[in-house]
C-alpha cells in the first residue's frame, strides 16, 4: 500500500546518532522520514548565542521557577539562562526513580547534541573484549577492526581536534589539529610523562571543537558559549552538520513535534511496517510505513518506544524474546579527582575559552603490570590548568576594584570517568499505572553503582593525587562529587548488541535479532560502556555503519 | 580606629533589635508598580545602587552606580533568590540604613561617602551573609554590565583563538 505516508526509511530521533542515520540514508538516495517528539531549532536562527550578558534579564543565571519546573535538568553543569530551552521541563516530563537517578533531556531537533560535552574517543580492542575477558555483560560481536574504518568515516567530517599518540588502548583518529595546552599544563605533562613507568600520562583533550573549517562549519572561536548553540557552527551537532547534510539531498522529510508512540509489526510478513505517531501539538495519532526504521531515540527513549510496541507476536516488546530489552543500564561512575596549585609562570596568563582541556588515557588493568585487585576494567581523567581573575576579595572602594583586576594562582585539577559494568538489575521498566501527557507510559529507572565502580571511585582519587604530585602541583586535595547514576549523561545498554539472540536485541550490525528492518545505532546498543567518556563518536560510526549494511541488504532483497 | 571600634559595637547591639522591627522598606510581589524592577521600588535601586557604588567606585574606570547594579539586584533576587535569601537580602538592607541612623544619623543615601565607606568596610570585616549577598551581587552585576564588561574588563565575545601562554593579563 503506497500513500503519502510512506517512505523508504524511517529515523526516530535527531540527536547524534539519528542526525547521523538521516544524513546517510539521505545521501544513499532513501526518501527518509525523520520524527522528532520536539521542536525545530534550525541552526543560527534559532540560537540566542550572540548575546552579551548584560542582554539577558537574569545575565545567565537560572531562576526560582526554572528550578522549580525542572528540578532535575537544572542541575546539569550546562543548564543556564540561554541553554534552558534545550532541556526539557521535568514537571511536563515525568520518571521515576527507583533509586536516585538523573536524566537530563533535550526535547528537540537535534535532541542533546546541542548540550553534549564534544569530547570523542574511540573504543579500543580492551573495551571491545572486556566482557569476554572478565565475564561480565555478553562479548561484543565486533572488534575494534570491524568500527575502525567507520570511526575513519565520520571523524573528519565531524571535525574531531586531537593529537596523535600511538596507543593501543586510545586508538588515534582522523584528527584536526588539537588545541593546545597552556604553559602549566604542558610543563606538568612533561614531568608526569618522565615520571611514571606505567604509561601514565597527560595528552591533549580530543574533541569535536574545530581547529579547522569544514565546509561552512567553525573554525571554533573560543567563545565558551557551546551551549548555547553555535551560529559560527564551531562544534558539532546534528543541527549544524548532519541535519543540512540531509536535508541538502532533497531526500528528508522531516516531522517535529511527533512522539513516537510504537513501532507497529507485521505478524504474516514479520516486519516492522511503520510506526504510530501522536502529534505533540494536536494529539491526534498518525502512521507512517517504510522498508526500514532506524531508531534513535536515545537510550532510554528507544528502551520506551520498544516495550510499547507490544503485539500478540511480541508481548513483551518489540524484539524482546531475549528479554533483555531495558537491562543492563549503564552509565559512567565518575567525579572523583584532585585538584591543586601550580607555582611558577607567574607572568603568564591564558586567553580565549577553550572548550577542551587535557585527558589522561587509561592506566590501569591495560595489560599483566598494571592489573589492579580492587576493581575491573579502567577509567580515565579529564581536567585542566587555568589562571582566573580574583573575582572576590575582603575590603571595598578603590582598593577593592584593584584587587579584582589582579590574576589569581595557577590553578590545576583533574576528574576521573569511568566504567560502569553491565549488571542485568540495572534496569529501565515502563510504570504499570502512570501514564504522561500523550498516554504513554511513564519509565522506571532502577540503576546503582556496585561495588566495583565504588572501588573504582577511590583509587581515582588516589591516582589523580599522585599524577598531580608528579606533576609538581602543590597543595593537593582529593574529591569525590558522589554523583548519582545517569549525572554522566552517558547512559547505555538497554538494547545490546551480542552474538546470541537469546541473551542479545541486536546483533554485529546494530539489526534487531527478531525484526531485521528494524536498527538501534544509539546508546541502547552498547553492550559494555567502555573507559573512556565520550562515547558519542562511537554511536555516530556504528550508525554510519549500519546504514552501509541495511542498505546493502535493502538492494539484496534481503530487507524490504 | 577608636571610631571604627565603637561603630562595630554600635552595629552589634543594633543589629539584634532590627529584625522585629518595621521595615523600612515595604516590599513584597504586590508592591510592583510601573516605576519599580523586580521587588524593589526605583528608591530602593537607588539605594543599592549607592551600597554598589560604595562597594565599587567610579575610579579610572566606571562604578557600579553607572552599572545599574541596583536593577540587576532587583531582578535577581525577586527571580533567583530563594525566600530566605530574600527575606535575608531585604532585611539586610533595612540594617544598613538603620545602622547609617544610629551612627550618623541619617539614612545611608544621604550620608557622606567617607561615612558610607566607614560603615559598609565594617559590615564587610564583619561578614554578616546579608552583606555577602549584596557584595556578591554588586561585583556579580558589575562584571556582567555592559559598562563593567566593557570598560573595566576587556570583553570580547569571540576572542577567536586560545593563547594558553599570554604575557599580559588579557582583561
Amino acid at each position: 500500500m503506497k500513500n503519502d505516508n510512506t517512505y523508504d526509511a524511517i529515523v526516530i530521533g535527531t540527536g547524534i546518532s539519528g542526525g547521523w542515520a538521516a544524513k546517510e540514508l539521505c545521501e544513499k538516495g532513501l526518501k527518509t522520514l525523520v520524527l522528532d517528539r520536539g521542536r525545530d531549532v534550525k541552526h543560527i536562527v534559532d540560537y540566542e548565542d550572540l548575546k552579551a550578558p548584560w542582554e539577558l534579564p537574569h545575565r545567565g543565571l537560572k531562576t526560582q521557577e526554572d528550578i522549580r519546573l525542572s528540578p532535575i535538568q537544572s542541575g546539569v553543569y550546562n543548564y543556564n539562562e540561554v541553554s534552558k530551552k534545550y532541556f526539557v521541563n521535568d514537571l511536563d516530563q515525568p520518571y521515576e526513580q527507583v533509586k536516585p537517578f538523573e536524566w537530563a533531556r533535550g526535547y528537540q531537533v537535534g535532541g542533546r547534541s546541542l548540550i553534549w560535552g564534544r569530547q570523542c574517543y574511540r573504543r579500543s580492542e580492551i573495551d571491545f573484549l572486556a566482557n569476554s575477558k572478565d565475564g561480565f555483560g555478553v562479548d561484543w560481536p565486533i572488534g575494534y577492526k570491524d568500527i575502525a574504518p567507520w570511526y575513519d568515516y565520520v571523524e573528519p567530517f565531524v571535525g574531531v581536534s586531537g593529537s596523535l599518540e600511538g596507543l593501543p588502548h586510545l586508538p588515534d583518529g582522523k584528527f584536526q589539529p588539537p588545541m593546545p595546552m597552556n604553559c602549566v599544563e604542558k610543563e606538568v605533562a612533561d614531568r608526569v610523562r618522565k615520571g611514571f613507568t606505567d604509561g601514565r600520562m597527560i595528552i591533549n583533550g580530543r574533541t569535536a571543537n574545530h581547529t579547522k573549517k569544514i565546509g561552512s562549519r567553525g573554525p571554533c572561536l573560543y567563545r565558551g558559549k557551546c551551549e548555547s548553540g553555535c551560529s559560527y557552527g564551531g562544534y558539532f551537532s546534528s543541527n549544524s552538520a548532519t541535519l543540512p547534510a540531509a536535508i541538502a539531498t532533497g531526500n528528508m522529510t522531516l516531522r517535529p513535534f511527533s512522539v513516537v508512540k510504537e513501532i507497529i509489526y507485521d505478524k504474516e510478513k514479520r516486519r516492522a511496517k511503520g510506526v504510530r505517531v501522536i502529534d505533540s501539538e494536536t494529539l491526534e495519532v498518525h502512521e507512517y510505513f517504510s522498508n526500514v526504521i532506524f531508531l534513535n531515540a536515545s537510550t532510554l527513549n528507544s528502551t520506551l518506544i520498544l516495550l510499547n510496541s507490544v503485539s500478540d507476536a511480541f508481548p513483551n516488546g518489540l524484539g524482546n524474546g531475549s528479554e533483555q530489552i531495558g537491562h543492563n543500564l549503564m552509565d559512567m561512575p565518575y567525579g572523583a579527582g584532585a585538584r591543586g596549585s601550580f607555582e611558577g609562570h607567574e607572568d603568564k596568563y591564558t586567553y580565549g575559552s577553550r572548550p577542551t582541556g587535557i585527558f589522561v588515557p587509561r592506566f590501569r588493568n591495560i595489560n599483566k603490570e598494571t592489573e589492579r585487585k580492587d576493581f575491573l576494567r579502567g577509567y580515565t581523567f579529564q581536567g585542566g590548568a587555568s589562571r582566573r581573575r580574583i573575582e572576590d576579595a575582603p575590603g571595598i572602594g578603590a582598593k577593592l576594584k584593584e584587587k579584582i583586576a589582579e590574576a589569581g594562582g595557577w590553578e590545576m585539577g583533574i576528574t576521573a570517568w569511568g566504567e560502569h559494568l553491565p549488571y542485568y538489575d540495572n534496569k529501565v521498566t515502563l510504570h504499570k499505572e502512570n501514564k504522561d501527557k500523550f498516554g504513554m507510559p511513564i519509565l522506571k529507572i532502577d540503576c546503582e553503582f556496585k561495588e566495583n565502580e565504588k572501588a573504582m571511585l577511590e583509587d581515582m582519587k588516589n591516582s589523580a593525587a599522585e599524577i598531580l604530585e608528579m606533576g609538581g602541583i602543590k597543595n593537593i586535595e582529593t574529591y569525590n562529587w558522589n554523583k548519582i547514576p545517569g549525572s554522566c549523561i552517558h547512559e547505555t545498554g538497554t538494547a545490546r548488541m551480542g552474538l546470541d539472540p537469546k541473551t542479545s536485541v541486536l546483533n554485529k550490525w546494530n539489526q534487531m535479532h527478531e525484526v531485521n528492518n528494524v536498527f538501534i545505532t544509539d546508546g541502547s546498543a552498547m553492550a559494555s560502556s567502555g573507559c573512556t567518556p565520550g562515547p558519542s563518536i562511537t554511536y555516530m560510526a556504528l550508525t554510519a555503519r549500519a546504514v552501509d549494511y541495511a542498505v546493502s541488504e535493502m538492494k539484496k532483497g534481503n530487507i524490504r | 580606629m577608636k571610631r571604627r571600634d565603637a561603630l562595630k559595637k554600635t552595629g552589634f547591639i543594633f543589629g539584634g533589635s532590627i529584625a522585629g522591627s518595621a521595615l523600612l522598606f515595604q516590599v513584597g510581589c504586590n508592591s510592583k508598580t510601573s516605576d519599580s524592577v523586580g521587588f524593589f521600588s526605583l528608591d530602593q535601586i537607588n539605594f543599592l545602587n549607592e551600597v554598589g557604588e560604595t562597594i565599587l567606585p567610579q575610579t579610572d574606570t566606571p562604578g557600579a552606580k553607572e552599572a545599574n547594579v541596583g536593577a540587576f539586584m532587583a531582578v535577581v533576587v525577586r527571580d533567583c533568590y530563594t525566600p530566605e535569601n530574600q527575606k535575608e537580602f531585604i532585611e539586610g538592607m533595612d540594617k544598613i540604613n538603620s545602622l547609617s541612623k544610629n551612627s550618623y544619623k541619617q539614612s545611608f543615601v544621604a550620608c557622606t561617602e567617607q561615612q558610607r565607606t566607614e560603615l559598609l568596610s565594617i559590615l564587610d570585616e564583619e561578614g554578616d551573609d546579608y552583606f555577602k549577598l549584596i557584595k556578591n551581587l554588586t561585583l556579580t552585576g558589575y562584571y556582567t554590565s555592559q559598562v563593567g564588561a566593557t570598560q573595566f574588563l576587556n570583553y570580547n565575545p569571540a576572542p577567536g583563538y586560545y593563547d594558553g601562554c599570554l604575557a599580559q593579563k588579557p582583561w
